[in-house]
C-alpha cells in the first residue's frame, strides 16, 4: 500500500515499556520483581464465586447490562457509599470496565479534547500519558520531589510545591490525574495534600481523575482517602478502582470509573461504542467477592486487611534486602511496589544494544540477562523533559511469595541455596 | 402560592433536562454552567444506542425475545469447564501477554492457518480484543481519522456508524437492494449490491470498507463473485477492508464462506474480524480476534497496549483449549464449529414456516442467527403510536406491548436516506431453545386472533 496507513493518534505510541520488558522476562529465566502482579494466586473465596458464577446457569455466558452487570454495580455502589456516607446511584454512576486501564482511556476519550491541557503528577503510571495524547489533549507534568526529613527514605519524603502545582492550572487545564496510593513511589497523598489540589480543582473548574487501585494497600496506619470525599469534588471527580488490584486477581480485568452522573453518561456513551460490553461471569464473581467484604469490613476476617497484612512483612523484607547490598530503597506507604535509588552501586555496563538507553533501562536489562532478576526502570514513569534527572531509580515489585523464602528450596521454579539475601548479595558480585 | 408554582416550574424544566432539581436549585457550582464538563466532540452525537433501549423493555421475562442477538441455549460443556479449570490455575488468575494469551493466539494461528491456507504469525499477525467489538474499535482507532472515508454497507451491524465516526471520519453508506420479482420465498440471496452504486462511493479519501459477511441483520452470505467485485475497487483505490466475520461458522446448506483475505491481493490490506462469542455462543465472554498482516495488525496492537492493555487470562486460556478441540474435529459432523449450523438450520427453517403461516414474508437467511421478516402484509395500523419514528419501530414497540414478542426494527441498522426501503422489516434471533421458539410460534399462530 502507497499511502499512509496508520491514523496520527497511534503516532510514536507504538513502544510500551510492559511490553518490551515483559518480552524481555519471557525470554529469560528470572525471579520476577517486575510487572506488577502477584505471584500467587487470588483467594480461594473468588475462585470459588468465579466457577459458581460459570456453573451459574446460561445466562452468566451471555451478555449483560452494558454499562455493568447490575448485582456488581449495585454492590459497588452500596460498598463505596458507605465509605464516602453518599448514596451512590449503581445505575447512573458506577460504569464497569475492563480494568481500570480501559476505565482511565474511557475518562480520556469521553472528556478530552484537541487544546485541553491534562495535569499529570509525576512519576506516574506510563499509560496517563499516551492515553492524554491520543485523546488530543496535552499533558502538563509536576514532580514529586524528595525531601528527606529523617535517615529512611520514605515515599512521604516525596512531595508537591504548592505553588508549582498552582502554577500549573490555566484556562485550558480540563483536568489532574492523581494516582494515590502512587505507582512506582508508594505515596499516600494526605489529606491536606488533596485539599490543596481540590482547592485548585474547585477554583479552576477542572476535573479530577483519581487513579485508587492499590486503595486497600496501606501500611503503618495510613489511611487511603478518596479525593471524591472532600466538599465539592463528588461532582467533579471520576474515582477508577480495580477488581484486579483488589482481589489479587489482575489477570480478571474488572474495573470500575464512579463519578456523578452527569459525567459519567459521557463515559457511558464512549464505553457503548467502544467495547460495549465486559464480560459476564467475572462480573459476578467480583460481585460475590464485594459482598462479602461488606459484610466483614474492619474486621479480621476481611481481604481488605489481610492482605496488606501480608504484604507488610514482604515490604520491609524487600528493604532490609535491598539495603543489606547497599542500595537505598524507598519505604512505600502503600501499594505493591518499591523504588530503590541504584546509585551507588557501580556497575560496568558493556551491553552495546543498550549504549544509547538511559542508566535505568541498562542497568534493569542487566539484572535480568546477567543476574536472573527483574525489576522495571523508574524514568519509564518520568515525563521526557524529566526522564533524565530520574535515571538512578528502579522499581521492586514485593506482591511476591518468592520474598519469603528463607529454606533451601529444590524445586525447578527457583534457584537452589537460595535466600533473598543472598540473592541480592549476586546483584554486587 | 407563588413561591410552589416557581419550584414547581424549577422542577419541570429540570426534568426536561434530566437533573436532579433541588441540587441544581440550591448549588452554587452547577454542572450546568460548567463549561469544562462538557464532552469530549469525539462522543458528541453518539449517545443513543438501540440495544440500551431496547434490551431494558425487553428484560420482562413475560415476553418472548427473539431480539437481541445472544443464545438462550447453553454454550458447549467442555468450553465453560475448560474455564472452570483455567481458574483453578493461580497463574492464570494474573495478566497475561497484551496482545494474547499465547496459547490463544497459537491456537488461533492453528485454526485459521488451516482455513486460509497460510501460515499465520501467531504474535505479529493476530491481536485479541474485547469481542469482535473490540477489535473494530482498535482497526477504527489504529487505522482511521479525520478527512478519512469509509464505505459501510446497508444494512450494517449498528456500532460501525459511530465507531468511524468517533474516529473523526465520514461514512459513506451503500444498501443491498432487492432486484428479485419473486412474491415468495424470499432469500438473503436476493439482497445484492448495485456494482455501478458502489464504485461511485469510492474516492480518494476512501480509507476504507467494512464488509459483514454473513450479515447481520439480513444473513447474506457474499458470493465469491461479490467479494471479487470489492477487492477488485479496494486494489484499485489503495483502499483497506475491515471484514466482519462473526458469524463465519453459520453457513446453511449449500452456502460457503469465502474470506475476502483469501482473494488475490487482498491479504495485505484486510483485517479480518472473529468472535469467541458467537463460535462458542459465549457471548458474554467478549473475547474476539482480529487476523490480518503485520504492517496493520502492529497499528492495532499500539492501540490496545494503549487502550485496554490485556484482555483477561481464564477466559482466553479456555477459547484456547475449545479452540484446540474442536480443530482436532474439524470437518467432522462432531465439530461445534458445524454442528451449531447444522442445529440452527432446523431452527431457521421452522421459524421461517410459522411467519409465514402468520401472515408475514419472511427473508431466509444463508448464514448467521438472524432473520428479518417483512411485516407489510400484516397491514398493522399503527396511527395511533403518533411518535415520529420509522414504522418498524413502531411495530416492535407494539408486537412487545400486544404480542409480548420482542423484535429489533431493522431500520436501527441504516442511514435515514435508506429508511423507506427497509421501515417494513424487522429482525428475528432464532439461536434459541426450543421451548422459546415453541412460545413465539403459539403468538404467531394466535396471531390475527384478538
Amino acid at each position: 500500500m502507497s499511502r499512509q496507513l496508520h491514523a496520527r493518534r497511534v503516532e510514536g505510541f507504538d513502544k510500551n515499556i510492559w511490553v518490551e520488558f515483559t518480552q524481555l522476562i519471557s525470554d529469560y529465566k528470572v525471579v520476577n520483581l517486575g510487572q506488577g502482579f502477584p505471584d500467587f494466586g487470588p483467594p480461594s473465596f473468588m475462585q470459588e464465586a468465579y466457577c459458581n458464577a460459570i456453573c451459574g446457569g446460561a445466562s452468566m455466558h451471555q451478555y449483560t447490562r452494558a454499562f455493568g452487570y447490575p448485582r456488581l454495580v449495585k454492590i459497588i455502589a452500596k460498598f463505596f457509599g458507605r465509605i464516602m456516607g453518599r448514596e451512590i446511584d449503581p445505575m447512573e454512576e458506577v460504569l464497569i470496565t475492563v480494568g481500570a486501564y480501559h476505565a482511565l482511556f474511557c475518562t480520556f476519550q469521553a472528556l478530552v479534547d484537541e487544546g485541553d491541557e491534562v495535569i499529570i503528577v509525576e512519576p506516574f503510571f506510563d499509560c496517563y500519558e499516551p492515553m492524554v495524547m491520543m485523546a488530543g489533549g496535552t499533558p502538563v507534568y509536576i514532580p514529586l520531589k524528595p525531601v528527606i526529613t529523617g535517615s529512611a527514605l520514605s515515599s512521604a519524603d516525596w512531595l508537591l510545591c504548592p505553588e508549582e502545582v498552582a502554577s500549573k492550572f490555566n484556562p485550558r487545564t480540563k483536568a489532574i490525574v492523581i494516582n494515590t496510593p502512587n505507582n512506582p513511589l508508594g505515596k499516600v497523598f494526605q489529606r491536606d495534600e488533596l485539599q490543596m489540589i481540590a482547592d485548585l480543582c474547585i477554583k479552576h473548574d477542572v476535573l479530577c481523575i483519581s487513579d485508587e487501585v492499590y486503595e486497600w494497600l496501606t501500611y503503618d496506619g495510613e489511611h487511603h482517602i478518596k479525593i471524591a470525599s472532600l466538599p465539592g469534588m463528588w461532582e467533579r471527580t471520576v474515582t477508577i478502582g480495580s477488581a484486579g488490584k483488589s482481589f489479587c486477581a489482575t489477570g480478571w480485568k474488572v474495573g470500575w470509573a464512579m463519578c456523578s452522573g452527569h459525567i459519567l453518561k459521557h463515559l457511558k456513551t464512549f464505553h457503548q461504542n467502544s467495547v460495549y460490553h465486559c464480560p459476564t461471569a467475572p462480573q459476578e464473581a467480583v460481585a460475590v467477592g464485594f459482598q462479602r467484604e461488606y459484610d466483614v469490613f474492619g474486621t479480621e476476617e476481611s481481604y481488605f486487611r489481610q492482605l496488606p497484612a501480608q504484604l507488610h512483612a514482604k515490604r520491609l523484607k524487600l528493604a532490609k534486602s535491598l539495603r543489606s547490598v547497599g542500595l537505598q530503597p524507598i519505604l512505600p506507604q502503600g501499594g505493591y511496589f518499591m523504588t530503590t535509588d541504584i546509585s551507588s552501586l557501580k556497575v560496568e555496563l558493556n551491553d552495546p544494544d543498550t549504549k544509547d538507553e538511559p542508566y535505568d533501562y541498562r542497568f534493569v536489562k542487566w539484572l535480568i540477562k546477567e543476574k536472573g532478576l527483574a525489576a522495571i526502570p523508574v524514568s519509564g514513569f518520568y515525563s521526557p523533559e524529566h526522564r533524565a534527572d530520574f535515571q538512578n531509580y528502579i522499581r521492586f515489585c514485593f506482591v511476591k511469595v518468592i520474598l519469603l523464602m528463607d529454606i533451601q528450596n529444590e524445586s525447578e521454579q527457583y534457584r537452589e541455596n537460595y535466600t533473598c539475601k543472598t540473592f541480592f548479595k549476586q546483584i554486587i558480585s | 402560592m407563588i413561591i410552589t408554582q416557581l419550584i414547581h416550574r424549577c422542577r419541570s424544566a429540570c426534568c426536561v433536562l434530566e437533573i436532579h432539581p433541588l441540587r441544581k436549585l440550591f448549588s452554587t457550582k452547577s454542572s450546568m454552567t460548567s463549561v469544562k464538563q462538557k464532552n469530549a466532540k469525539r462522543i458528541e452525537g453518539l449517545e443513543k444506542n438501540v440495544w440500551v433501549a431496547f434490551t431494558s423493555v425487553a428484560s420482562d421475562s413475560s415476553i418472548v425475545n427473539l431480539g437481541q442477538g445472544y443464545p438462550d441455549i447453553p454454550p458447549p460443556s467442555y468450553v465453560t469447564e475448560g474455564l472452570a479449570q483455567a481458574v483453578m490455575v493461580d497463574r492464570l488468575n494474573q495478566y497475561t501477554r497484551g496482545f494474547g494469551h499465547p496459547s490463544l493466539v497459537k491456537a488461533l494461528s492453528k485454526v485459521y492457518g488451516k482455513v486460509y491456507g497460510r501460515l499465520i504469525d501467531p504474535f505479529k499477525e493476530i491481536l485479541v480484543t474485547v469481542g469482535a467489538y473490540g477489535s473494530l474499535m482498535s482497526s477504527m482507532q489504529a487505522l482511521v481519522e479525520e478527512g478519512d472515508e469509509v464505505v459501510i454497507i446497508e444494512p450494517f451491524y449498528d456500532c460501525y456508524v459511530p465507531m468511524v465516526r468517533m474516529a473523526g471520519a465520514k461514512p459513506v453508506l451503500i444498501p443491498l437492494r432487492t432486484k428479485s420479482s419473486k412474491k415468495t420465498n424470499f432469500s438473503s440471496a436476493d439482497w445484492v449490491l448495485d456494482q455501478d452504486e458502489l464504485a461511485s462511493k469510492f474516492n480518494s479519501k476512501t480509507k476504507a470498507i467494512i464488509i459483514n459477511t454473513p450479515n447481520n441483520p439480513i444473513g447474506k452470505v457474499f458470493t465469491r463473485s461479490e467479494l471479487q467485485v470489492i477487492a477488485d475497487l479496494c486494489i484499485k483505490h489503495d483502499v483497506l477492508c475491515f471484514s466482519d466475520e462473526v458469524y463465519e461458522w453459520l453457513i446453511y446448506r449449500g452456502h460457503e464462506h469465502v474470506k475476502i483475505a483469501t482473494l488475490p491481493g487482498m491479504w495485505d490490506r484486510t483485517i479480518t474480524i472473529g468472535s469467541a462469542g458467537k463460535t462458542f455462543s459465549v457471548t458474554g465472554w467478549k473475547l474476539g480476534w482480529s487476523i490480518g498482516p503485520e504492517h496493520l495488525v502492529k497499528h492495532l496492537q499500539t492501540v490496545m497496549q494503549n487502550t485496554l492493555y490485556a484482555c483477561a487470562t481464564p477466559l482466553q486460556e479456555a477459547v484456547a483449549r475449545g479452540l484446540l478441540h474442536d480443530f482436532e474435529l474439524m470437518e467432522q459432523p462432531d465439530c461445534y464449529f458445524s454442528s451449531l449450523a447444522v442445529e440452527l438450520q432446523g431452527k431457521r427453517d421452522r421459524l421461517a414456516c410459522i411467519l409465514q403461516q402468520a401472515g408475514m414474508s419472511p427473508v431466509v437467511p444463508e448464514g448467521g442467527y438472524f432473520m428479518i421478516v417483512d411485516v407489510t402484509a400484516l397491514n398493522q395500523d399503527l396511527s395511533h403510536m403518533e411518535e415520529d419514528k420509522p414504522y418498524d419501530y413502531k411495530f416492535v414497540e407494539w408486537m412487545i406491548k400486544e404480542k409480548k414478542l420482542a423484535a429489533i426494527p431493522v431500520t436501527a441498522f441504516c442511514g435515514d436516506e435508506s429508511r423507506k426501503q427497509f421501515e417494513k422489516y424487522i429482525r428475528l434471533c432464532f439461536i434459541k431453545q426450543d421451548s422459546t421458539l415453541d412460545a413465539a410460534a403459539t403468538i404467531l399462530k394466535n396471531w390475527s386472533k384478538a
